[in-house]
């Protein structure tokens, strides 16, 4: 029996978006801590951290996100532990935004004139007050427009958890169009709940872009 | 060496030490990959005393100071700060570097910060003072550098000279027993070169022990107990600053004093 498309069909939908909005939400909370880690182990003195930082960066720019997420949703069985979509999304998704994280405010940190660690280092401040206090707060205003920019594509990029079952909208829009058959309103009605999420996260990156512009050439 | 006035009431430094001296150099190298930028450095710099160095741009002169609170580590030779041996690893740099203060040619003041945050943030951090005494102690150093009223503005809202003066102030919130000038006034205009020779002047008066790289020859014949005069990562020539520009044995410093006079 086919369904129709109704308010309940577009309800179920839109409450995918909370499990959207959650894993979006989880990855971006764990990219956050573990670019932090990348970033300053990729700036740090020692040469034999900063590769293993780039070679963590490297694996998981060049493998595609969908491989990650099935080699983490497999191997979670491997190690022992229970298969669970959410847990395998989550995991996968940290490390992706982790590297891709770590490689944005790398360059930020990098962008900070070095002579602002070298005054910081002629006062005696250690490197934890260094990075804390005087580079980090000047990388950061740096880092905020591409950060957001990315917090685009990794919303985007939660879509693809549907593929190893986790109900996010995507998966929810497959489910209802498998009962309705009505794929070009369904996918119609996906596409515009992502672009509601992105639109407004594109403008304000673009908003501070300018911003940052002004606030440099003064 | 001590015989100059000092303004007691204006002198809020440390009692030196007199047992030994400031700054001792021995047979220090130092190489940029395969450059050789500092070539068996030997130097004793005492207490209270006030040294220029000058130089050909490329002669070791910055890297020279800069080895003393290392911000450049040296491959060979010993630098030994107010009796602590920078070499001899444990916290001994940390220990040097907060005595020793450092300003430079391109200020690096903080910009996020305040110019009252800038002062009170490594007497905080690293001396484990309480804000109300490193505020004081800030305040204190900006009125000594003439521009108390700026506490609360931002390094951008200042003139190149300001700026420069607060860097010296913040390096003074320390305390420190050396300062160390890597060419202060070689990114000013000529019309802020002033301000900052004087706030200089000002301390090497009170006795503060001064290593100061600069073309400002004038400053060097108002303060400089000793000039010295640097090439290719040697020390060429060194003498009381009268000897130094009216006497020069040296050939490379008779050319160099006569191109910038």
């Amino acid at each position: 029996m086919i369904r129709e498309f109704t308010s309940a069909e577009v309800l179920f939908i839109v409450l995918a978006v909370r499990w959207t909005l959650i894993l979006s939400a989880i990855a971006f909370l764990g990219g956050a801590l573990g670019g932090l880690l990348i970033a300053l182990t990729r700036t740090s003195q020692s040469k034999a951290l900063r590769r293993i930082a780039a070679g963590f960066i490297q694996v998981f720019q060049g493998t595609p996100l969908l491989m990650q997420l099935f080699l983490v949703y497999f191997g979670l069985a491997v190690v022992g532990l229970p298969i669970n979509p959410l847990l395998a999304a989550a995991v996968a998704l940290t490390f992706h935004a982790s590297a891709y994280l770590g490689e944005i405010w790398r360059g930020a940190i990098e962008a900070v004139p070095s002579g602002q660690a070298e005054a910081a280092t002629a006062l005696s401040l250690s490197y934890t007050d260094r990075m804390r206090h005087v580079v980090l707060p000047q990388a950061l205003r740096l880092a905020i427009a591409p950060t957001v920019g990315f917090l685009v594509q990794l919303i985007k990029g939660t879509s693809l958890a549907s593929i190893i079952g986790f109900t996010e909208l995507t998966r929810a829009g497959q489910i209802i169009n498998n009962a309705t058959f009505k794929p070009f309103l369904v996918f119609g009605t996906v596409a515009a709940l992502y672009f509601i999420l992105c639109w407004p996260l594109s403008l304000l990156a673009r908003h501070m872009e300018t911003r940052m512009r002004r606030a440099i050439t003064r | 060496m001590f015989s100059r006035p000092v303004d007691t009431d204006r002198a809020p430094f440390r009692e030196p030490i007199m047992t030994e001296q400031a700054i001792l150099m021995r047979a220090v190298n130092k190489y940029y990959g395969a450059f050789h930028a500092l070539k068996d450095i030997d130097l004793t710099v005492e207490r209270g005393e006030r040294i220029v160095i000058c130089g050909p741009s490329g002669s070791g002169k910055s890297t020279l100071i800069r080895t003393i609170n290392q911000l450049e580590a040296i491959e060979s030779g010993t630098i030994t700060v107010d009796g602590i041996e920078l070499t001899a690893g444990g916290d001994n740099v940390a220990k040097v570097r907060r005595d020793v203060g450092m300003v430079f040619q391109s200020f690096n003041l903080f910009p996020h910060m305040t110019v009252l945050e800038n002062c009170v943030l490594a007497p905080m951090k690293s001396r484990k003072i309480s804000r109300t005494e490193a505020e004081a102690t800030a305040r204190q150093y900006l009125e000594r550098v003439r521009i108390p009223e700026q506490a609360d503005k931002y390094p951008a809202q200042l003139s190149g000279g300001q700026q420069q003066r607060v860097a010296i102030a913040r390096a003074l919130c320390m305390k420190p027993r050396i300062m160390l000038f890597d060419e202060p006034t070689s990114a000013l205009d000529p019309e802020m070169v002033k301000e900052v020779l004087d706030t200089m002047i000002d301390l090497a008066r009170e006795g503060m022990t001064m290593l100061c790289v600069t073309h400002e020859m004038d400053f060097a014949r108002a303060v400089a107990d000793r000039v010295i005069f640097m090439d290719n990562g040697v020390i060429v020539e060194e003498n009381a600053p009268e000897a130094f520009f009216n006497n020069p044995t040296n050939e490379r410093l008779k050319n160099f004093l006569g191109q910038i006079a």
